[in-house]
């Protein structure tokens, strides 16, 4: 698939000033190529007439941008100090031993890929994975597996406060630029530990 | 308190107490510069006083009070501007600064290889000199360090070793703030941040070597200078860049006798700290060109041979004696040489048959050089203060790159508004968002007539003024219209010492107009002799006209290459027809066809100064101690005494204080004839007009031998508009024919923003090499069809 | 009568929470007409007799900080809403956001419209994608009523994972499209912010409590909190409770209360350390679980209320694992501007796990706490100050279990005992 100017142009528009696009067009990029191509740099370059060496000082800068492809489900298990004692490391060790991979790796058959992530603002749903940057939360080691199973095999479950389907690295990527999937309305508006101080003080707690 | 200084700008002066000393500086000065006047020198490494502060590196915190309440804790004293009632306490008197600064000068070298033994910088670094002012004796930190591969290369030119890098930023913040160029970034986050380039981009800015400069650490290094010596090796000289007009004050660091290196000098009021890569990277010529030895002769067989000095000497006057002769030097020649070639062509060969313009030139320009060039003193100054520069046939970048980086710099700060009048948009324009009125070649000058400028403006003109007819009188008139300063800028260094030394057929030294008798019995007076020539002498075309004619015989000639003149073929032609005396470095097309060949010192062999475009003496000394080599100025003395016309400038000392006491021409100047533009040809179909320049790096005759250099030159194209690329079906990229009937050039066309009339070629790039291969200029009509 | 106060969190358990109709449904919109019919200055001054500070971690009051906006000038004055939460233990705009989008973005008009702003922007962190939809919807549905496009629009930025980002400069010159590090202060964002001009910037919680206040009034929402804290709050307690979760309640209530209504500690195990406000507000232990978790009695403690981010961890839990771990995270987050902070991370971590491992030594400690007070106080911004306080917190409050480590030769500690789920090799 190819870049589409007219819809990077779209995004610049958002801005008062087009350098501000740099982020959103770094994640429109992610969409269509599963990472940040020298294409798509050297396009952002042109098209928002900064130079590349620009671009590529941005896109290296953060940690989602990716400079190599990576899986079409791109899992993330929260090693952050909370996460990772309580559960999150053990979560981490079982799958990178189960797919073969290690951190930053992508399985063969190019499906998944596996990164410990930082603190995903989920901790009191912890121990938490993330794919796709979709809540998956209360993980378990086999919860986790099935996850990863479920995604090589072409059906993962579907996270636990998203949509009702888990979307691609690339078709989350879209979202991440901003472009709407009319997911919105899908999934719950929150869960449990999250409306837990509600319930307890209805209870009159 | 209030001060002036200077002129009669008040400037505000604030008095702070650092380590217990008063002292007092302007307004706005910040604390770590405060206390370099009173000789405290607070360690550093991102501070750069000619870059925005960052505070990034941290080495330098200090305990700060004001009004009696401290600073919870240290600040970056390069980050805080002096306020009333400051007191502050570096690490010579508070305690905590010092443990401060040693943490932070700790943790620099935690990462740091120390691997100072094979570096090029230790000796002069920064980071081991401030480690052993301000550092721990002993090292605490002993895990893995960080490990990089090394070094890169981010241009033919630089290379990177960045486990070295202290990631002060001074290099990336040079090339966004100073230069616009900003091909170098930091890359990646934390500890494995990096400077670095986008892979497909090398770092190809004309003044990357400045960041070599500034490095505080061995992490950028100079490709032709790494691993060659160590700086305690070396002997460093002043010097002045031959290179170009905008004068750069340089050092020369020589070891045996060979240069090895040259850096920029600190120059407030023209280079600032900084220079081009063609300055800093283009001196191999001396030793890479087939250097001349001895003086040769051409025996009776017709061939060149060596001769010792008197046989030369002797051959040369016998050649010029009782002949009609001339004078041709190159732009190249010191302001003292040049005044040696003046002083000759009077008083040796009585005749005012001389021009230093060995490029493409008008009678209009050499007019308006005597009416509003010789003896005027426009400055960087009056670009700092100007409301609007005009560049007017000026591509500022390539032509003089430090005038580019002061007219950056004013406009980075307070948006100084540019006008440039040009047939093509260029990266300059770009970078100074400048207005751009574009125009066919040879339109020039009813644009420039138009031009709102005002008393407060400044005109810049290039040489390649002379290549558009009635372009310099529009100049001229629209100076006398707004009262705009004008400035004219030569390419090459020694042009304004040329004019003002008198190396021209209308100008006696100082700016002397040779029609005007009073200014002749002026000099003929300084000179001793009884009378000067009175008819104003023929330019380089008409003296080349008058040798091929045969109405001149024999012409003496420095530093000049026949392919930079228009129809150099012909020049050559009359060359080989006269007596031709040659002093030259190295052999050139006019050595090949000179009767006597002399030798001449190059520019690291000798002293002497050029005067750059603001007419400012730029004095060197030879960096080279032992050359035998002599200048110019020793061997035309020769000359002239063997002629039995003494001119007696044996040294050069000698010419530059004759010259110096002449003064300048306090009388009126000649008038300009004004001159009217000529008609733009009207061109259709594959028809374009000419418009073509040189690049700053290309392939110039002093960037012989310089091959890493040679790797950071802009790609050779032909640029045509967008309407003509449609019409001749081609895209950036594809190869076009620029052809006449005189040859062609094939190179790959840039479609961009020029007139849709017009057609650019570099002038004397890689497979461009206009004059010689369509030995056409500016405004000719050539055919560009794709190829 | 409960403790708690849910006014940010009232209908979050409607399904449909997230929606415009919900929202409209329990008077949504209502604030902003107010507000938008009231004199800007007025606005200002109910955000400031209300009291509310700053829900992002550093508590600045609210309305003093639109108050510093210049009025009058001719520039863009903008607001930028940091919805960047990424502090380790920081999980309340999320949920929030995810639960009621429209509440921020309301928020936005009365903010714009108090410092005369017509742009908002919405900085979000981009690895939450189902609150990016979200709030991308809200926007989109407050369009379409016309809530935004009336002289104040809302422009969602999302972020791509950069914990410095949350640092006010840092944030600004990612949104201006550079690396996000901080700017060199003065000059502060509300003289030269976004794009140099004129900007508050404030947390999504902050700004999301300003309609219920313009609704309710100043002295409703003072009639809450303690004395120089005022308001209600929402605390986000995780980690080996028994019921993690938000809860929203007046500032000064105690973890002691909130672990009660938590149902405690995971049963069977007892409170070991804990942070108050995010792994950079320094630990506390249970000797601290009557301090009033508002902004002066966590600060008189040794610590800082933050973002209120409640991480309780139990005895099974090794400290110098749990600090090494947050450590890890600073290196990795540091931006690389500074030396103290990029360079000491990267030697904090070595030494932390040699350390755990148990091949350090006692010397190994003194230098810890020495490198971290050259970083404390040294650093461009406050993520190396940060990067110490897990370290030197520890260390204040659990020396001998770091001097455990080195006469064990090997950390003490079960792994699998702290985890929460069964089935994990140690």
């Amino acid at each position: 698939m190819a870049l589409d100017r007219e819809l990077m142009q779209t995004i610049i528009k958002r801005y008062p000033r087009s350098r501000s696009a740099i982020m959103p067009l770094l994640h429109y990029v992610q969409s269509v190529s599963g990472y940040v191509t020298n294409e798509g740099i050297e396009t952002i370059s042109e098209l928002l007439e900064i130079e590349t060496a620009e671009v590529s000082a941005v896109a290296t800068f953060y940690t989602q941008y990716k400079r190599k492809p990576v899986g079409e489900y791109h899992v993330g298990v929260c090693t952050n100090t909370l996460c990772a004692v309580m559960g999150g490391d053990a979560i981490f060790a079982s799958l990178k031993d189960h797919l073969g991979i290690e951190n930053d790796g992508v399985t063969a058959d190019g499906k998944v890929s596996l990164e410990h992530i930082e603190c995903n603002a989920a901790c009191d749903y912890a121990p938490v994975v993330m794919a796709n940057w979709e809540f998956y939360d209360n993980q378990t080691v086999e919860s986790a597996k099935a996850l990863v199973d479920g995604a090589r095999a072409g059906n993962p479950p579907a996270p636990t406060r998203g949509p009702s389907r888990l979307v691609t690295y690339k078709e989350a990527s879209a979202v991440l630029a901003g472009l709407d999937d009319g997911l919105a309305r899908e999934g719950v508006q929150a869960g449990e530990p999250t409306l837990l101080g509600l319930k307890l003080s209805k209870e009159g707690k | 308190m209030t001060t002036t200084q200077g002129s009669a700008v008040a400037v505000e002066l604030i008095t702070v107490v650092i380590d217990g000393f008063e002292v007092s500086v302007p307004k706005g000065t910040l604390v770590i510069r405060a206390a370099e006047k009173l000789g405290i020198q607070i360690p550093r490494f991102c501070d750069h006083p000619l870059l925005d502060p960052v505070g990034a590196c941290r080495q330098c915190l200090v305990d700060i009070e004001i009004n009696g309440r401290a600073f919870p804790k240290p600040q970056a004293s390069c980050t805080i501007p002096v306020e009333p009632n400051m007191i502050v306490k570096t690490q010579l008197t508070s305690p905590v600064a010092d443990k401060a600064q040693q943490g932070v000068m700790e943790l620099l070298l935690g990462n740091h290889p120390l691997d100072c033994p094979v570096c090029d910088k230790g000796g002069e670094c920064p980071l081991q000199n401030q480690a052993m002012s301000n550092g721990r004796a002993d090292a605490r930190l002993d895990g893995y360090k960080r490990v990089f591969e090394k070094p890169i290369a981010i241009s033919s030119s630089v290379l990177l070793d960045r486990e070295r890098c202290v990631l002060c930023a001074r290099c990336t913040r040079f090339s966004a703030q100073i230069a616009s160029d900003p091909f170098i970034t930091l890359n990646e986050r934390g500890a494995l941040q990096q400077v670095g380039i986008y892979e497909n981009d090398p770092f190809k800015s004309y003044f990357s070597g400045n960041t070599v400069q500034i490095c505080p650490v061995g992490a950028l290094t100079g490709t032709s200078y790494r691993f060659r010596a160590r700086p305690f090796d070396l002997v460093s000289t002043p010097s002045a860049c031959e290179h170009c007009a905008s004068g750069c004050d340089m050092r020369t660091d020589v070891r045996r006798g060979k240069t090895l290196r040259r850096l920029a000098g600190d120059d407030p009021s023209v280079n600032e700290e900084w220079n081009c890569d063609k300055g800093r990277w283009a001196f191999k010529y001396v030793t890479a060109l087939d250097r001349l030895t001895q003086p040769l002769v051409r025996n009776s067989e017709g061939e060149l041979v060596a001769a010792s000095w008197p046989e030369a000497l002797a051959a040369a006057a016998a050649g010029l004696k009782g002949k009609r002769a001339a004078v041709l030097t190159g732009g190249r020649v010191t302001t003292e040489d040049a005044y040696g070639y003046a002083k000759f062509a009077r008083i040796a060969l009585g005749t005012n048959d001389i021009d230093y313009r060995a490029r493409v030139t008008s009678d209009e320009e050499r007019d308006f050089l005597a009416a509003h060039v010789a003896g005027s003193a426009t400055t960087y100054r009056d670009i700092d203060t100007a409301d609007h520069v005009a560049l007017i046939a000026f591509e500022p970048e390539e032509e003089s790159p430090i005038v580019f980086l002061r007219i950056n710099k004013q406009f980075k700060k307070r948006g100084l508004k540019v006008t440039a009048v040009a047939t093509k948009r260029s990266i300059a324009m770009d970078k100074l968002k400048a207005e751009f009125i574009k125009v066919a070649p040879g339109a020039e000058s009813a644009a420039v007539s138009t031009l709102a400028l005002t008393a407060k403006s400044i005109i810049l003109v290039g040489e390649r003024a002379s290549e558009s007819a009635g372009l310099f009188s529009a100049v001229a008139s629209l100076a006398a219209k707004t009262g705009a300063k004008v400035a004219y800028i030569p390419r090459r260094a020694g042009e304004r010492g040329a004019l003002e030394a008198g190396a021209l057929g209308n100008v006696l030294p100082g700016g002397r107009p040779v029609a005007d008798a009073a200014a002749r019995v002026d000099i003929a007076a300084a000179w001793g002799v009884s009378s000067l020539p009175a008819e104003p002498g023929r330019t380089t075309t008409e003296i080349l006209a008058a040798l091929a004619s045969g109405s001149l015989d024999a012409v003496v000639v420095g530093g000049v290459d026949t392919h930079d003149l228009h129809h150099g073929s012909e020049a050559l032609a009359a060359l080989k027809k006269s007596f031709v005396i040659s002093l030259e470095i190295a052999p050139s097309s006019v050595t090949a066809v000179a009767d006597v060949v002399l030798p001449v010192a190059a520019i690291t062999e000798k002293s002497g100064s050029f005067l750059n475009w603001e007419g400012r003496a730029r004095a060197f000394d030879s960096a080279v101690a032992d050359s035998h080599n002599r200048s110019d100025v020793r061997i035309l003395s020769m000359l002239a005494d063997a002629l039995g016309n003494p001119i007696s400038l044996g040294t050069v000392t000698a010419a530059a204080r004759e010259f110096n006491q002449l003064g300048k021409w306090d009388g009126a100047r000649v008038a300009m004839n004004t001159v009217s533009p000529a008609s733009t040809p009207s061109v259709s179909g594959s028809d374009a007009i000419l418009t073509s320049w040189r690049r700053l790096l290309d392939m110039g005759t002093l960037q012989k031998g310089e091959d890493n250099l040679a790797g950071t030159r802009r790609p050779t194209v032909a640029v045509v508009s967008p309407k003509r690329a449609a019409a001749m079906g081609v895209n950036s990229g594809d190869q076009v024919r620029v052809s006449n009937a005189h040859g062609s050039i094939t190179i790959p066309v840039l479609v961009e923003d020029i007139h849709d009339d017009a057609v650019w070629i570099p002038r004397n790039s890689f497979a461009s090499q206009a004059l010689v291969a369509l030995d056409a200029v500016h405004g000719e009509v050539v055919t560009v069809v794709k190829a | 009568m409960s403790k708690l106060t849910p006014v940010l969190s009232a209908h979050w358990d409607e399904k449909d929470s997230f929606t415009i109709e919900a929202y409209t449904r329990h008077g949504g919109y209502g604030a902003s007409k107010k507000a938008l019919a009231m004199d800007p200055d007025a606005v200002i001054q109910m955000v400031k007799d209300s009291g509310l500070r700053g829900r992002g971690g550093a508590g600045f009051p609210t309305g003093m900080k639109w108050g510093f906006i210049p009025q009058g000038d001719d520039k863009d004055h903008y607001l930028v809403v940091n919805a960047d939460e990424s502090e380790p233990g920081t999980c309340k705009d999320t949920p929030l956001l995810m639960a009621n989008p429209h509440v921020l973005i309301e928020g936005c008009i009365i903010a714009c419209h108090a410092i005369r702003a017509k742009r908002a922007f919405i900085y979000i962190r981009g690895e939450v994608t189902h609150v990016v939809r979200r709030v991308n919807a809200a926007i989109a549905d407050a369009y379409k009523a016309g809530h935004l496009g009336n002289g104040i629009d809302v422009t969602l930025h999302i972020g791509a994972g950069a914990y410095i980002c949350g640092e006010e400069t840092a944030l600004l010159d990612s949104l201006e499209g550079f690396r996000g590090q901080p700017r060199l202060r003065p000059p502060f964002p509300a003289i030269a912010g976004l794009y140099a001009r004129p900007t508050v910037v404030n947390n999504v919680e902050s700004i999301a409590s300003v309609p219920a206040i313009i609704a309710n009034g100043a002295e409703w929402y003072q009639s809450m909190g303690t004395e120089k804290s005022k308001g209600a709050t929402l605390y986000s307690l995780s980690g080996h409770v028994n019921n993690p979760g938000q809860f929203e309640a007046p500032l000064g209530i105690t973890l002691r209360e909130i672990l009660e209504l938590a149902g405690g500690v995971r049963t069977g195990h007892k409170l070991k350390f804990w942070t108050p406000g995010g792994s950079s507000t320094p630990l506390f232990t249970d000797a601290h679980l009557d301090i009033p978790l508002d902004y002066e009695g966590v600060s008189a403690a040794g610590s800082m209320l933050g973002t209120k981010a409640l991480q309780i961890f139990d005895e099974t839990t090794c400290v110098v694992r749990a600090v090494l771990r947050w450590t890890e995270f600073y290196k990795h987050e540091s931006c690389g501007k500074c030396t103290p902070c990029r360079e000491g991370t990267w030697w904090l971590v070595q030494i932390l796990r040699d350390l755990e491992n148990g091949t350090g030594t006692e010397a190994d400690l003194e230098k810890l706490l020495d490198l971290c007070d050259n970083i404390m106080g040294r650093s461009f911004c406050a993520l190396g100050d940060g990067a110490t306080s897990p370290i030197t917190s520890s260390i204040k409050y659990f020396r001998d279990e770091y001097i455990a480590h080195l006469t064990n030769g090997a950390c003490p500690f079960d792994p699998v005992k702290s985890t929460l789920f069964t089935g994990a090799v140690s």
